[in-house]
C-alpha cells in the first residue's frame, strides 16, 4: 500500500496521522467525541508546541485531533510525519492531564423568552419540559473542548445523554453574538452573528471575541463554564455594561 | 500623509493583504486576498512588498481620488478602468495625479480585481494585519466617503509597466490532492468526481464557493455523524445535496461535511476568479505532484519582476501627449529612488 493510500484510509487504528491539503498533518485520537481523546488532542498539541519540530508553522486542536501546518516547500512531509510518530509513541496521550491554568467561568444566561426562542423545541427533543431543560443546563458544569468555527468560539460539553439531539436540518437565519445553542450533547456560545443548525436556548451578554482588547480570545480549551440562569431584567442591565456581560472567573486549583 | 478618497464603491470592496496566519487555534482563519497571485503581481508592478494592503473589489470597483500624486497598479479580474475618462490598461502600473478621478467599473472576466497603491494602504493593523475579515467582524466593507491613509512610497516614481495577462479568470482545471477524509469516498465516486464538469454557482463569497455538478451529486460513506474537523482554505466539502463547496480565504476553521480533497494553494486563485456560470474541472493528483506544482508556481511568482514590460500606448489614446511621462515613467526599476 502506498503512503498516499495510508493517508486516505478511514479505518486505520487510532491515533492515526493523516494529511490535510498539501501542508497540513492531522493527528486523530478518535472518531467520536470522548473525554480521553479530547485531553489527548490538547496535551499532544502542547507537546508539539514545546518540541517545535522544524518547519511547523502553527498548530491547533479540534475536538479529538491535533492539527499541524508546515512549510511544505521547505520540509518533507514524510520526515515530519516520522518525527510526529515518534512523539506520538512516546507516551499514553489518552491518560494526559488537562492543560494548566484552567479557569471556572460563571456566565449569566437568560434561558428561553423571545431572546432565545428555541428552548421549548430543544427541550422537547431531549424529552424534557422547558423549565427542567433550563434547570439541567444551568446546573451542568461544562468544559471548553475546543475553540473553533469562528474566532474565540467555544464548543462545550459534555451534556447528559438526553441532549444527544441532532442539529436542525434547516438553518436558523442568524443567531446573535452571545447566543447559547445546543446539539449532540454540546453547547456552542456564538462569538459572531451567523446562520446555524444549532438550537438557540439561551442568551448571554458575554462576548467570546474582542478584537481590540488585550485578550481578544477570552475562553481557552480546558476552561469550565456554568451558565447561571438570570432573568431578563438583569440581562438588560448587564448588556450595556461590558463585554463580560456579568461573567466572573476563578482559577481552578 | 497621502490618502485614498472613495467617492463611490461597489458592493464588495474591502482592504486586503495576505491575512493573519497563526490564529487557527483561536478559531480565526487566515483570511486575506481571495487571489493571492494578484497581490504578488501588484507588488511586482510597483516594486514593493506583497504584504502591503490593497483594495480588493468583488465584481465591481468604484470611483477614487488621491490627495497626492500616487503610483497605482491594477491586477486580478480585468475591470473597465479610466482616469478622467481616458482608459487605463489592466495588469499595469500608472501614475494617478492628485485630484484626478479614477473610475473602475465591472469585471469583464473573473471576480476579484485589485487596486494597489504605492506604499500600500496604511490603515491600523488589527491582530497583526489590515485585512478585513468580514465573517469575524474585523473591519468593514469600503463605502462612499471613506478616506484611507496610504503608506510612504519608498520605491521611486516608476510606472507604465505591464505584466502579461493570465488565463485564470474563466474557470478551467484545478488540481486536487487527497486528504484524511478522501477515503470516505469510493474509488468510483472519486473517478466520477474527476470526470465531471462543474458550473460555478451563484452562491459564493470570500468564505466559500459552490459548484454544481453536471449530473448527480456525490455520496460519501461518512454519514451525518462525522465529527467537525479542522478546515483549511482549498478544502472541498461535499455538502448535504452532494455538491462540492470549496472553502476560501475567510472560511470557518472547523466543519462537519466530509471532504473529498483539497485544491492546491496555487490553483485557488482560479477557483476564486471563476464567475458564476464558469465551467470548472477538478483533477485528482498525488501529494508529490502537488508539491511539484506548488514549487513551479512559487518560482513563477518570484520570477514575476522579470516578466515586466513597458506599457506601449497608442498615441491616439493619449489625450495630452505632453502630460504623458514618456521617459520618467519607465526607468529601469530600482528601488533606491524616493
Amino acid at each position: 500500500m502506498s503512503e498516499t493510500d495510508q493517508d486516505m484510509r478511514a479505518d486505520a487504528p487510532f491515533p492515526r496521522i493523516g494529511r490535510v491539503g498539501l501542508d497540513g498533518l492531522l493527528v486523530s485520537f478518535g472518531d467520536a467525541l470522548s473525554e480521553p481523546a479530547n485531553r489527548a488532542a490538547l496535551a499532544f498539541r502542547a507537546a508539539v508546541e514545546r518540541a517545535t519540530p522544524e518547519g511547523v508553522e502553527e498548530s491547533t486542536t479540534s475536538l479529538v485531533s491535533t492539527f499541524l501546518r508546515f512549510d511544505a516547500l521547505r520540509i518533507e512531509a514524510a520526515d515530519l510525519k516520522a518525527e510526529i510518530q515518534t512523539l506520538l509513541d512516546s507516551c499514553d496521550w489518552y491518560a494526559a492531564d488537562l492543560p494548566e491554568g484552567r479557569r471556572l467561568w460563571r456566565i449569566p444566561t437568560v434561558y428561553g423568552t423571545d431572546l432565545a426562542p428555541q428552548l421549548a423545541e430543544a427541550a422537547e427533543a431531549a424529552g424534557l419540559t422547558a423549565e427542567a431543560a433550563a434547570r439541567e443546563i444551568a446546573s451542568t458544569r461544562v468544559r471548553v473542548q475546543t475553540i473553533g468555527f469562528a474566532p474565540g468560539q467555544p464548543y462545550l460539553g459534555e451534556l447528559p445523554e438526553a441532549w444527544d439531539i441532532p442539529r436542525q436540518t434547516a438553518l436558523t437565519d442568524r443567531v446573535p453574538i452571545g447566543a447559547l445553542t445546543v446539539a449532540i450533547r454540546q453547547l456552542v456560545l456564538f462569538s459572531v452573528s451567523t446562520p446555524t443548525g444549532w438550537r438557540h436556548i439561551g442568551q448571554t451578554a458575554f462576548r467570546p471575541f474582542r478584537p481590540d482588547a488585550e485578550t481578544p480570545f477570552v475562553l481557552r480549551p480546558g476552561d469550565e463554564v456554568i451558565f447561571d440562569a438570570i432573568d431578563r431584567e438583569r440581562y438588560e442591565r448587564l448588556r450595556g455594561d461590558s463585554p463580560d456581560g456579568g461573567a466572573v472567573s476563578e482559577v481552578i486549583r | 500623509m497621502s490618502r485614498l478618497i472613495v467617492h463611490d464603491a461597489g458592493p464588495g470592496v474591502s482592504v486586503q493583504d495576505l491575512g493573519r496566519p497563526g490564529y487557527l487555534a483561536f478559531g480565526l482563519s487566515r483570511g486575506g486576498a481571495a487571489d493571492r497571485l494578484a497581490m504578488a503581481e501588484g507588488a511586482a508592478l510597483l516594486h514593493q512588498s506583497e504584504g502591503l494592503a490593497a483594495l480588493e473589489m468583488a465584481g465591481m470597483g468604484g470611483t477614487f481620488e488621491v490627495s497626492h500624486d500616487t503610483r497605482i497598479a491594477l491586477t486580478g479580474a480585468p475591470m473597465r478602468a479610466s482616469v478622467d475618462g481616458a482608459p487605463l490598461a489592466w495588469n499595469a502600473s500608472h501614475l494617478l495625479h492628485a485630484g484626478s478621478r479614477l473610475s473602475i467599473g465591472a469585471a469583464t472576466r473573473g471576480v476579484y480585481g485589485y487596486l494597489h497603491l504605492g506604499g500600500g494602504i496604511a490603515t491600523t493593523e488589527r491582530l497583526g494585519a489590515r485585512s478585513a475579515h468580514l465573517a469575524a467582524g474585523l473591519g468593514a466593507l469600503i463605502t462612499a466617503g471613506d478616506d484611507l491613509p496610504l503608506g510612504e512610497d519608498r520605491t521611486g516614481a516608476e510606472t507604465g509597466l505591464v505584466l502579461p495577462t493570465d488565463d485564470r479568470f474563466e474557470g478551467g482545471e484545478v488540481r486536487v490532492v487527497p486528504g484524511f477524509q478522501t477515503g470516505f469516498f469510493s474509488e468510483e465516486e472519486r473517478a466520477r468526481f474527476a470526470a465531471t464538469q462543474f458550473t460555478r454557482a451563484a452562491r459564493g463569497n470570500r468564505m466559500g464557493v459552490r459548484f454544481d455538478p453536471d449530473g448527480e451529486g456525490f455520496a460519501s460513506t461518512a454519514g451525518l455523524s462525522v465529527l467537525s474537523e479542522v478546515i483549511v482554505p482549498g478544502d472541498i466539502q461535499i455538502t448535504g445535496d452532494g455538491a462540492p463547496f470549496v472553502l476560501m480565504a475567510e472560511c470557518q476553521t472547523t466543519g462537519g461535511y466530509p471532504r473529498i480533497g483539497s485544491v492546491l494553494p496555487c490553483d485557488l486563485p482560479r477557483v476564486a476568479q471563476a464567475q458564476p456560470g464558469a465551467q470548472l474541472r477538478f483533477r485528482l493528483i498525488t501529494p508529490e505532484e502537488g508539491l511539484a506544482a506548488e514549487r513551479a508556481a512559487e518560482s513563477a511568482r518570484t520570477g514575476l519582476r522579470a516578466k515586466l514590460d513597458h506599457l506601449v500606448r497608442d498615441p491616439h489614446d493619449i489625450r495630452d501627449l505632453l502630460s504623458y511621462q514618456f521617459i520618467s515613467g519607465v526607468t529601469a526599476g530600482h528601488d533606491e529612488e524616493t
